[in-house]
């Protein structure tokens, strides 16, 4: 099967690769997949004051697809408000990418990984106000 | 000398035609075209000649005593299909229970499975964790009911090589017939149909340097003399066992390719366990975490499969597109299975994922093998420094603790 272009560049130079400090209360991290499927994507956000995320960071176990798709969505939801990133829908990455049939799964873990890290990141804020209170 | 990419390492899958095959082939399409089933004119006795000195040529490699065993089919995936289906059928009122391994190929999987719907029965044997079958497995397995049992030579994905001579006696003592699937073996590794008590054998040419569309299925004619039915009708060749106007020009390449795996084969093997080891040391002297699949004792000559723990097999294919080899990982499959011969071994799924199948052959040099090797290395190390299990291994988490989401 050949891949896409923008499949290829994404592969080749992967945008965002790395680490966010995952005990960061204004980090979220979204872990999903399972190494017994062939691909785990994680995915992490650090978001300001204002709800926009400033920085994002992945790494991912898979195929090229998966890792473009990873790197594709980091790019997508930096400078985005959590509301605006947990919009972003995996026929979007799809589409992006050029993605065939067989590799939509990479796009959907995309999806999630995003709706993950911020579900973490919300669920550190609501404890930090509860601890506040 | 320059290296030339890209490099094929996939020697499993395919084989270049040898160009002293293809020389020999090449009257047979033009000037000596005749049918060799014309028996009134020169062009068919030429046509027929050729033919019948392949056939002795084919028998030789094979240990077979008599050329007219040899039969020709369109490839070792017939010959299978026309094995089992053509012994169930002829036998049906002896029995009807198959013996076969969890590791042969599609071609007798599925077979199997067709034949099963049609009433037969079958039992697969499981393998250790290297890949082989345990002799007494089979024969415990036998059953008044059985009249086959079918194992492969040696597996196409991690070059484990079966014990046929011992299961070659029980199915003689026990007067079951014995098939084997000895396509990727045939010049390779020892193999005798009439020490190793082997009763149909299925080979093809395009996995030894011969053309692709032809095969054979050895069907011993004496002690005992196996009868099956044919599966497609017409004009009654090869000994009604397989109708259809013979593929002269790929049976002379056959049968050249046999002849020089007679002359050639054990020391092609020989350099061809070198050239493995090699790639080997070089891959597990720079990396931590890799495994071999299969076994070290019993294995193709050409065969290295190698699990890259953390790193997906597709993703590293990706990154070594200028070599040719191939993976178990589901990605490369249309099923999004991982390979079932992995799983058979016990290799967990997630190394089966992270599998790389390199076959190396005739053509393959050092230097190509140090450049896939020092390749694979650099990209692992980098889809690694990318893989957020590998930083989860090093950070001293089990992998095997973490509830993950199957999706």
């Amino acid at each position: 099967m050949a891949y896409s272009t923008k499949v290829i560049e994404h592969y080749e130079n992967p945008k965002n690769v790395g680490t966010l400090d995952k005990a960061d209360p204004s980090v979220g991290t979204g872990l999903v997949g399972a190494p017994a499927c062939g691909d785990v994507m994680r995915l992490q956000i650090r978001v300001n004051e204002q709800g926009v995320i400033e920085d994002a960071k992945f790494k991912t176990f898979g195929c090229g697809s998966a890792i473009a798709s990873s790197s594709l969505a980091t790019e997508w939801i930096k400078g985005k408000t959590v509301d605006e990133a947990e919009a972003i829908k995996n026929s979007q990455i799809v589409e992006e990418l050029n993605l065939p049939p067989v590799k939509i799964h990479c796009s959907v873990l995309a999806e999630d990984a995003i709706k993950s890290a911020i579900a973490d990141y919300r669920k550190k804020q609501s404890q930090r106000r509860a601890a506040s209170q | 000398m320059a290296l030339k990419l890209p490099i094929f390492m996939d020697n499993h899958s395919t084989t270049p035609v040898d160009p002293r095959v293809l020389e020999e082939m090449l009257p047979y399409f033009t000037t000596k075209f005749g049918n060799a089933a014309s028996r009134n004119h020169p062009f068919g006795w030429e046509a027929e000649e050729a033919v019948e000195h392949a056939r002795e040529r084919i028998a030789s490699v094979i240990g077979a005593k008599d050329s007219k065993e040899i039969v020709f089919t369109s490839g070792a995936t017939e010959s299978d299909n026309l094995a089992l289906k053509g012994v169930a059928e002829f036998y049906k009122d002896k029995g009807n229970h198959i013996v076969t391994t969890v590791t042969e190929h599609k071609a007798i999987l599925d077979t199997c499975k067709r034949l099963e719907k049609e009433g037969c029965e079958v039992t697969y044997l499981g393998v250790d964790k290297v890949g082989r079958v345990d002799p007494d497995d089979v024969k415990k397995a036998i059953t008044p009911r059985t009249i086959l049992v079918s194992v492969m030579l040696a597996n196409n994905e991690i070059g484990t090589v079966q014990p046929i001579e011992e299961i070659g006696r029980i199915t003689r003592e026990r007067g079951v017939l014995l098939h084997s699937d000895a396509v990727q073996g045939i010049g390779k590794v020892d193999f005798d149909v009439q020490k190793m008590n082997v009763d149909l054998a299925s080979l093809t040419a395009h996995k030894i340097y011969g053309p692709k569309g032809i095969g054979a299925l050895y069907v011993r004619r004496n002690k005992p003399r196996v009868r099956l039915v044919a599966q497609m009708d017409g004009g009654g060749h090869e000994r009604g066992m397989r109708s259809g106007t013979l593929a002269v020009p790929l049976i002379v390449g056959f049968g050249k390719a046999c002849a020089i795996m007679v002359e050639e084969g054990k020391k092609e093997s020989a350099t061809l366990v070198a050239l493995r080891e090699r790639l080997r040391a070089r891959i597990f002297s720079q990396l931590d975490e890799v495994y071999v699949n299969g076994s070290m004792e019993h294995r193709l000559p050409g065969n290295m499969n190698i699990s890259f723990n953390f790193v997906e097999g597709e993703g590293l294919m990706m990154a070594i597109k200028d070599v040719a080899v191939s993976s178990g990982s589901a990605c490369t499959s249309s099923s999004l299975e991982p390979s079932y011969v992995l799983r058979a071994l016990g290799v967990g799924d997630e190394l089966a994922h992270s599998s790389i199948r390199f076959g190396l052959g005739r053509f393959n040099t050092e230097e190509e093998v140090d450049y896939v090797a020092d390749l694979v290395v650099g990209k692992v190390k980098r889809l690694r420094e990318l893989s957020p299990l590998w930083e989860m291994h090093n950070e001293g988490i089990d992998l095997k603790s973490v509830a993950w989401v199957a999706h």
